[in-house]
C-alpha cells in the first residue's frame, strides 16, 4: 500500500509548502553590464540606460527602478523620452525602433513594450537609405524625425508608427535654397544631429555630418537658414533663448553661431578649439548651458589633444575662469545635464552633470565649489576592484550597523552633500524588514560593506587590509597631485579601478560575527586578519603569528607565491575595522575555509594543506593539523597552477573572439551593413563551434580515489557546542570536512572567562570520518535535541534564539557534493542520507541552513537547507529528514561564475553575479522579497487613458504571482539569457573546462 | 555445531609455512579433524575470503593486522557465492546473495561457480530486460583494477509513434585496456547507456551521468543496448512484447522495467552494497578492530516497517532449507562483527524505498 503514498503528495504538508516558498527573481543590484546608451527625461526626472544586450533600465529616486528587454537582444544605441509623456523610444543597432511606455497596474507602474517599428525604404534601395542616425521627438509628442545615412529624414507619427511620406524631408528640398557654389549633393549625406527650436515648435535644426547646418522650418516646409561649417559636424546644442546655437566638430572645436531673422546665411560668432593648438579628438557633444550671473557653462565630451592625453575619456566643464576636465575611468558612453526644466525659467542653471561611463555612473554636483561628484545610491560599481568572495549577514543589530554608517561617513566627506538629482517617481515599497549586510571581498584587498536591505544595494563602508603589508605601490603615489598651471585640468573622478597592485591581497573568504562586531578576513596567499570594530582612528601593532600547515612533513616544497611582506611597527587605522591579530599559514596557499567563534574567541582556517585553529584573545595558536595526502603533489606546487594555466589560455582566445567580432562589427560609419555584420558573426560562431566539434568530448568514469589531487583540501570549518566524546557532557568543537570527504572532530577546552588569558585553549581530535565515496564535504552542521541547527555564537546571549536543546540526542548533518548525511552523536553512525548525485546526477555547489516563514500565519517557520546544484538549480531540503521540498532552476548551468559567486541569507533569499558588475537577487521564501515597488505619476499633465481602478496594496500583492506574474518572470529570464549572448561559445569553453578537471 | 567457538592461537608472520600445515593446525586446534572444513579469513574490506591454497593462504596472514579472523565451514555447508562480495560486512547483502543463489543456482548445482574467485561483474536481471538489452553489475570491492572506460555524448535512433526519431544518446566511447569494464568483457565501445543504477539517463547531459556513474562506483550498474547484439541471449517468448522487436531500442526502451526500480536490486540491497563511512574514534591510532554486538539487539532492530514483508520472506527461505541453518548463524555472527554499528539502525529512505514489488521471482 504505502508505495501509492509517495513522499511529497501529503496534501496537508503541500499546502504549508505553497505558503513557505516561492521562488522570485527581484532585482538586479549594481552596474549594468556594457552599458550602451544613456537617456533622460527633465519632465519625469528619470534616467534610462540601454546595454549591449538590449536591456533597459530606468532609475529616478532611490527604490525607483524598471526594466525591460528588448526581444532581439540587440545592442541599444539610442534612447529618447518622449516630451512630457511617461514613454520613451528606443534605436536598437539593427536598425529598429520599439516604443515603450510606463503604466500603471495593480498600483505599480510597469514599463511594457508598446511598439516596434524599423524604417523601410522603397524597394531596391540601399539599406543605408534608411539608417537611422538621429532621432528627434518633437515636442507636440505626435511625430518622430528621423535622420538617416542617406541624408533623408523621415517623420513616423506616434504611437502608431506610421510614415508621414509627404512629410519626409529630402537633401533635394534642402539644397534648393543654398547656392550651389557652396553644396553639393554630398553635403547632405548623413544626418547627424537633429534639435528643436526650444522656443519655436515648428523650427529644426538639422546638421549633417560635412558640416552644413540648416534650420527648418516645419510649417511652410522650407530651410529659413543655413550654416556652413568647415569641419566633420559631431553634434549641435541650442541655447536657451534660441538666438544661438553652438556646434560641437570632429578636430576638438566647437563653433557658436547666431540666428537672427534677417541674416539667412550667418558666420560663427566664435570658433574654438579649447585645447588646442596641436590636433585634438573631435568634441562628440556639447552642452551650452546659461546662468543669471552671465557667465555659462560649457560642458562638452572629448576635444583632448590627440598626441598627448588622446586616449583619456574626458569631459571639460567651462564656467568663466573655472575649466576641469574630469578624467574617466573608462570609456563615456554619453552625459547629460540636469538644469532647470521649468519652461518658463529664463536660465538653464546647471545643478548636476550625469555621465554614464562604461563601468560606472559618476555624478558631479555643478552648484557646489570644487565640483565634487554626488555619491549615487545605486548603479554601484560593485566590481571596482573584481569582486573574489561575498558573505552575507541578515538581521544587523542597531548598534554595528549605525557604528559601521558612522565609520563609513568618515570615508565619504570628499562626497558633495547635493541630494540625489534624479529623483523622478515614488517608491512605494514597504520598508525593509530587517538590515542586512552584503560583503564583498575584493582582488584588490579590500572589503566593502553594502546595505542590502532594500532594492539599493548602496556601500556603506569600505575597508582595506593593504596597510598591514608592505605592497610594491608607494602609497605616496598619488595620481591626483596636479599643479596649478597643469594643462590640460584633468582630474580623475571615479572609483572603478580593476588593476590590483598585488593579487595576493585578494579578499578569499570573510566572517564577520554580527553581536561582537569582530570580523575575520582571509586571502589570497594564506593571511587571516582578525579585526575589531573601532569607532577611532588608531595606530597600534597588529600581531602576528604563523601557521605551519605542513608541521614535520618532509620532503615539500611550496612553488607558488609568497606570503606577504607585513609592515614593521604600529600602522595607523582609520576608524573602523582594525586589524589586531595576523595569522599567516604557511605555505602560504589560498585560504580555502574560515570560521570564526567570537565568544570562545577563537578562528579556524583551512588552506589545500591543511587546517588550525588560533586563539585571538591570548594570541596564540592552539593547533594545526595537516590533511594532506603523501602522494598529492599537485596540492604542494603551488595555487593551482595547472587549472590556473588553462583558464588563461581558454580566456585569452576568448577575448580574441571578442575582439575579432568588435571590430567586424564596426558601426555605422564604414558603411557597414547589419544584417552583412550579422551574417558575418553567425558564420564566426560556426566556424568557432565546428572547430570544437572535431574533437568529441568524452568523460572518464573512474571512482574516487585517496590519492585524487586536493583530497586534502579544507573546504569548510565548523565550531558547535555538542556531544562528540560522550552524550552526558557536551563540550567545544571544531570540525573539518575536506575535499577527500574526509570530516575531522576536535574537542576544545575553552577554559572558562575569568580565567581566559591563564588557561591556555587546548585541543584533542576525537573523530575522524572517511565518507566512502568521498565526495568533498562543502558543509557541516549540528542539530540540536529538537533538530534545529545549533544557533550561531551569542546569538542566545543576546536573547535572539532559543537556547539549543542539550537534553535530547543531538545529530550531525554533513553535506558533501554528492550526498546528504545525517549522523548521530557522539557515536557517528548513519541515521539517514539523501543521494543526490547517485539520482539526479547533480552536486551540491553552495548549500545554507535558512529559515522560512509562512505568509499565511505568522507564529510558524521552519528551518531547510537551501542548495544550489552544479546545474543551477535551488532545491529545498527538509530538516531534519532530508526530504527534497522543491526546486527551481535558477541560474544556467553554463555560468559557472554565476554559480560560483551565490551566496544565500539566513530568510531564504540569495544573492548571485550575472555579470561582473550585477547581483542578480533572488527569494526563495513567501515572506521575505525584496523587489521594486514604484509608482511613476505624470506631473502636472493629466491623462485620460491611464485612468485605473487601484486596489488595496495588498490586493496588489496578492495578483502579482498570478496574472502578470508569468510576463515578468519570462522577461526576467530573458533578459538574464541575454547578458551572455556568445551562450554557444561560453557553453564550448565551460564543457573544456570541465573536460580539463 | 559449528556455531560459535572462538580460539585465538598466533602464527609466526613472517614465516607463515604451508597452506597444508596450517590446515592441520587448524583442524587440531578445534578438535575435528574428521571433518572436511572450509577455511575463511576476512580481509581489510571485511569481506570472506577463502583460504585454500598457499597463496591465498600466505595472502591471508600477510594482511592480518594484527589480528587474522579465521572462519571455519564444514565443507558441505559452505555456500561459495558468498565469498568476495563483501560479505562481512555485510549482513543483508549475505542474506540476498543466499538468496540468488538459492534460486539461481539449481540448474547448475554441479557444474561449480568458480567458487574461489571474487565476482568482478555479472548480467544481472536477464528474466526481465528486453534481450536487446543487458544489465551489467561492476564490482569494486577490494579490487585494485581501475573501472575504465569513458562515455560521450551521441545520438540513437529510436521507434516512436511518429516514427524513426533521432535522439540525444549517452555512448561508451572507450575502455581503459586493463580496466575493470574492459576485463569483464561485458561492455563494449559504442554500448548505449541507458540507465545508471536504475535511473533512465534520458534528458540527462554527459556531465550528469558521468557524475552519477562516479557516485555510484563503489557498486555500478549499468543498463546497456549493445551495440553488437548477436552475443545477446535469445530467450523463449516467455517475455511479451520484446520478443518480436528486432535492434529498435524504443519499444524496448518502454518496456523497460517502470519506475527507477532494478529487479534484483532492491533498496536493501542499495543501503546495505552502500559505502560504510570509516569512523575513526578517539586519537590518531586507527582501531580497526570491532566491538562486538549483542546479536539478537541488531537483528530485532532490523526488522522495521517497510522492508518487513521480504525480510520474512527471506527468513522463510533461510529457515526452509534446514541444513543451511549454521550458515545463516555464521552470517549473523559474522555480520555482529562488522565495524560499523549503524546498521542497527536503517530507517528507509523516500522514493525509491518503496518496495512491495520487490520479490517477484
Amino acid at each position: 500500500m504505502r508505495r501509492f503514498l509517495r513522499p511529497g503528495h501529503d496534501p496537508v504538508r503541500e499546502r504549508l509548502k505553497r505558503d513557505l516558498f516561492q521562488f522570485n527573481k527581484t532585482v538586479e543590484h549594481g552596474f549594468p553590464h556594457q552599458p550602451s546608451a544613456l537617456g533622460y527625461s527633465p519632465f519625469l526626472r528619470l534616467m534610462a540606460i540601454g546595454t549591449r544586450s538590449g536591456a533597459i533600465k530606468l532609475y529616478g529616486a532611490p527604490g525607483v527602478e524598471f526594466m525591460g528587454l528588448h526581444e532581439e537582444n540587440n545592442t541599444v544605441m539610442q534612447i529618447h523620452f518622449i516630451p512630457d509623456q511617461c514613454q520613451l523610444v528606443t534605436l536598437l543597432d539593427d536598425n529598429s525602433l520599439h516604443l515603450w511606455s510606463l503604466k500603471q497596474h495593480g498600483g505599480t507602474s510597469e514599463l511594457r513594450e508598446e511598439h516596434r517599428f524599423t524604417l523601410k525604404g522603397p524597394p531596391g534601395s540601399p539599406p543605408s537609405a534608411t539608417q537611422v542616425t538621429a532621432v528627434l521627438p518633437h515636442s507636440s509628442r505626435e511625430v518622430l524625425y528621423l535622420g538617416t545615412e542617406s541624408g533623408n529624414i523621415f517623420v513616423v507619427e506616434l504611437p502608431s508608427f506610421r510614415v508621414l511620406e509627404d512629410r519626409t524631408i529630402t537633401p533635394e528640398a534642402v539644397l534648393q535654397r543654398i547656392p550651389e557654389d557652396n553644396c553639393n549633393r554630398r553635403s547632405c549625406e548623413l544626418v547627424e544631429a537633429l534639435r528643436e527650436h526650444p522656443k519655436n515648435p515648428d523650427q529644426i535644426l538639422i546638421g549633417y555630418s560635412r558640416g552644413l547646418i540648416v534650420l527648418w522650418d516645419l510649417q511652410n516646409n522650407k530651410g529659413t537658414h543655413h550654416f556652413l561649417g568647415s569641419q566633420q559636424l559631431e553634434n549641435l546644442y541650442w541655447q536657451r533663448d534660441g538666438s544661438k546655437f553652438i556646434s560641437c566638430h570632429y578636430d576638438g572645436s566647437y563653433t557658436q553661431w547666431p540666428v537672427s531673422s534677417d541674416n539667412r546665411q550667418s558666420e560663427p560668432l566664435e570658433n574654438t578649439v579649447p585645447y588646442g593648438p596641436f590636433p585634438c579628438k573631435a568634441i562628440s557633444k556639447i552642452y551650452w548651458q546659461t546662468t543669471k550671473n552671465g557667465l555659462p557653462y560649457i560642458i562638452f565630451q572629448g576635444g583632448m589633444p590627440r598626441a598627448s592625453y588622446g586616449d583619456r575619456h574626458s569631459i571639460s566643464v567651462i564656467h568663466g575662469s573655472q575649466q576641469t576636465a574630469f578624467d574617466f575611468t573608462s570609456r563615456v558612453i554619453d552625459f547629460f545635464i540636469i538644469f532647470s526644466s521649468d519652461p518658463a525659467a529664463e536660465f538653464d542653471d546647471p545643478s548636476a552633470l550625469v555621465v554614464l561611463a562604461e563601468e560606472e555612473l559618476v555624478v558631479i554636483d555643478l552648484k557646489s565649489a570644487g565640483w565634487p561628484a554626488v555619491q549615487p545610491p545605486y548603479l554601484a560599481s560593485l566590481h571596482c576592484s573584481a569582486i573574489t568572495c561575498s558573505h552575507h549577514v541578515s538581521n544587523i543589530p542597531l548598534k554595528l550597523w549605525e557604528r559601521i554608517i558612522s565609520a563609513g561617513s568618515k570615508q565619504n566627506i570628499h562626497y558633495s552633500s547635493m541630494p540625489w538629482p534624479i529623483d523622478g517617481g515614488t517608491n512605494i515599497a514597504p520598508d525593509p524588514p530587517q538590515r542586512d549586510l552584503l560583503l564583498t571581498g575584493h582582488e584588490d584587498g579590500t572589503v566593502r560593506f553594502w546595505d542590502a536591505s532594500g532594492v539599493c544595494l548602496h556601500l556603506l563602508y569600505k575597508l582595506s587590509t593593504v596597510k598591514v603589508f608592505l605592497t610594491d605601490a608607494d602609497p605616496n603615489d598619488n595620481m591626483n597631485t596636479l599643479g596649478e598651471d597643469e594643462w590640460p585640468p584633468l582630474r580623475k573622478v571615479g572609483t572603478f579601478d580593476p588593476y590590483s597592485d598585488d593579487p595576493r591581497l585578494g579578499i578569499q573568504k570573510i566572517y564577520l560575527c554580527k553581536y561582537s562586531g569582530y570580523l575575520a578576513v582571509a586571502g589570497t596567499a594564506g593571511q587571516v586578519l582578525v579585526m575589531e570594530l573601532n569607532d577611532e582612528d588608531a595606530e597600534h601593532v597588529v600581531d602576528h603569528a604563523e601557521a605551519d600547515l605542513l608541521q614535520d612533513q618532509e620532503g615539500y616544497r611550496w612553488k607558488g607565491h609568497e606570503k606577504l611582506k607585513t609592515r614593521d611597527g604600529p600602522v595607523r587605522f582609520e576608524a573602523g575595522f582594525q586589524p589586531f591579530v595576523l595569522v599567516q599559514c604557511q605555505p602560504p596557499a589560498v585560504v580555502t575555509s574560515l570560521a570564526l567563534h567570537s565568544e570562545w574567541k577563537l578562528v579556524a582556517f583551512g588552506t589545500s594543506h591543511g587546517f588550525g585553529l588560533f586563539d585571538h584573545q591570548q594570541k596564540r595558536l592552539v593547533f594545526v593539523k595537516c590533511t594532506l595526502h603523501p602522494s598529492d603533489q599537485l596540492a604542494l606546487e603551488g595555487p593551482l597552477s595547472r587549472v590556473k594555466s588553462l583558464k588563461k589560455s581558454l580566456r585569452q582566445s576568448f577575448r580574441r573572439i571578442r575582439r575579432s567580432r568588435v571590430s567586424s562589427r564596426k558601426r555605422r560609419g564604414g558603411g557597414g551593413n547589419a544584417s552583412e555584420v550579422q551574417e558575418a558573426n553567425a558564420k564566426f560562431d560556426q566556424d568557432v563551434l565546428q572547430e570544437m566539434e572535431l574533437a568529441p568530448v568524452q568523460r572518464k568514469i573512474e571512482a574516487r580515489s585517496a590519492e585524487d589531487s586536493f583530497t586534502g583540501f579544507v573546504r569548510t570549518l565548523y565550531f558547535a557546542d555538542t556531544f562528540l566524546r560522550d552524550s552526558s557532557r557536551h563540550c567545544p568543537s571544531l570540525w573539518a570536512g575536506t575535499n577527500g570527504g574526509t570530516v575531522y572532530a576536535f574537542c576544545l577546552r575553552v577554559p572558562p572567562a575569568e580565567r581566559r588569558m591563564d588557561e591556555p585553549v587546548r585541543a584533542e581530535q576525537a573523530k575522524e570520518i572517511q565518507l566512502m565515496h568521498r565526495a568533498p564535504v562543502v558543509g557541516i552542521l549540528v542539530l540540536d535535541g529538537r533538530s534545529t541547527p545549533l544557533p550561531e555564537p551569542l546569538e542566545v546571549a543576546h536573547d535572539l534564539s532559543k537556547s539549543p536543546d542539550m537534553q535530547g540526542s543531538h545529530q550531525l548533518l554533513v553535506v558533501s557534493e554528492e550526498q546528504f548525511k545525517v549522523f548521530t552523536l557522539p557515536k557517528v553512525s548513519s541515521k539517514l542520507k539523501l543521494k543526490l548525485t547517485a539520482l539526479e546526477g547533480c552536486r551540491v555547489r553552495k548549500v545554507t541552513v535558512a529559515n522560512f516563514g509562512s505568509c499565511k500565519t505568522d507564529d510558524y517557520s521552519e528551518n531547510d537547507l537551501a542548495v544550489l546544484t552544479n546545474l543551477g538549480d535551488i532545491q529545498i531540503i527538509s530538516l531534519p529528514f532530508l526530504k527534497l521540498q522543491i526546486r527551481y532552476p535558477c541560474i544556467r548551468k553554463e555560468d559557472v561564475s554565476g554559480i560560483a559567486s551565490c551566496v544565500f541569507t539566513k530568510y531564504g533569499q540569495g544573492f548571485y553575479l550575472i555579470s561582473p558588475s550585477e547581483f542578480e537577487r533572488f527569494s526563495l521564501s513567501t515572506k521575505w522579497l525584496v523587489e521594486p515597488r514604484c509608482i511613476v505619476d505624470m506631473p502636472e499633465v493629466t491623462s485620460n487613458n491611464h485612468v485605473h481602478k487601484s486596489g488595496t496594496e495588498n490586493a496588489a500583492r496578492k495578483s502579482s504571482p498570478g496574472d502578470c506574474g508569468e510576463d515578468e518572470r519570462k522577461s526576467e529570464r530573458l533578459m538574464e539569457h541575454a547578458l551572455l549572448n556568445d551562450e554557444k561559445v561560453l557553453k564550448e569553453i565551460q564543457s573544456t573546462l570541465e573536460g580539463g578537471r | 555445531q559449528f556455531g560459535a567457538e572462538f580460539r585465538r592461537f598466533s602464527l609466526d608472520r613472517y614465516k607463515p609455512g604451508k597452506f597444508e600445515d596450517f590446515y592441520k593446525l587448524i583442524l587440531h586446534i578445534h578438535h575435528i579433524a574428521n571433518l572436511e572444513v572450509m577455511i575463511g579469513y576476512a580481509d581489510v574490506h571485511g569481506d570472506l575470503l577463502p583460504i585454500n591454497n598457499d597463496d591465498n593462504f600466505f595472502k591471508a596472514v600477510s594482511s592480518a593486522h594484527p589480528l587474522l579472523r579465521v572462519f571455519i565451514q564444514r565443507q558441505d555447508e559452505v555456500d561459495y557465492s558468498n565469498f568476495g562480495t563483501n560479505t562481512l560486512s555485510r549482513k543483508k547483502k549475505a542474506l540476498v546473495t543466499l538468496r540468488n543463489d538459492n534460486l539461481r543456482r539449481r540448474p547448475h548445482i554441479n557444474i561449480s561457480m568458480p567458487h574461489d574467485f571474487r565476482p568482478v561483474s555479472s548480467i544481472i536481471d536477464v528474466d526481465i530486460l528486453p534481450e536487446t538489452h543487458r544489465r551489467v553489475r561492476l564490482y569494486r570491492h577490494g579490487c585494485e583494477k581501475p573501472l575504465g572506460f569513458y562515455i560521450r555524448d551521441g545520438t540513437s535512433v529510436r521507434v516512436t509513434p511518429h516514427g524513426l526519431e533521432k535522439v540525444p544518446g549517452i555512448f561508451i566511447s572507450r575502455m581503459v585496456p586493463g580496466g575493470l569494464a574492459e576485463s569483464t568483457g561485458l561492455l563494449a565501445v559504442n554500448d548505449e547507456v541507458l540507465e545508471v543504477n536504475g535511473i533512465e539517463v534520458a534528458g540527462k547531459t554527459l556531465d550528469q551521468v558521468t557524475d552519477m556513474m562516479i557516485a555510484n562506483s563503489h557498486n555500478l550498474i549499468i543498463t546497456v543496448k549493445p551495440a553488437n547484439q548477436r552475443n545477446n541471449i535469445i530467450r523463449s517468448s516467455r517475455m511479451s512484447g520484446s520478443s518480436g522487436q528486432s535492434t529498435d531500442s524504443t519499444a524496448s526502451h518502454h518496456s523497460l522495467p517502470t519506475s527507477h526500480m532494478l529487479q534484483n536490486f532492491h533498496p536493501d540491497e542499495m543501503e546495505s552494497d552502500e559505502e560504510a563511512d570509516i569512523v575513526i574514534e578517539g586519537g590518531l591510532e586507527p582501531q580497526h578492530i570491532p566491538k562486538l554486538h549483542s546479536l539478537t539487539s541488531s537483528s530485532l532492530s532490523r526488522i522495521n516497517g517497510s522492508s518487513l514483508s521480504h525480510r520474512l520472506q527471506r527468513d522463510l527461505v533461510l529457515n526452509n532449507s534446514s541444513g543451511r541453518e549454521s550458515n545463516g548463524n555464521i552470517h549473523k555472527l559474522l555480520s555482529s562483527l562488522k565495524t560499523d554499528p549503524r546498521h542497527s539502525l536503517v530507517i528507509p529512505r523516500g522514493g525509491i524505498e518503496e518496495d512491495g514489488t520487490v520479490i517477484t521471482l
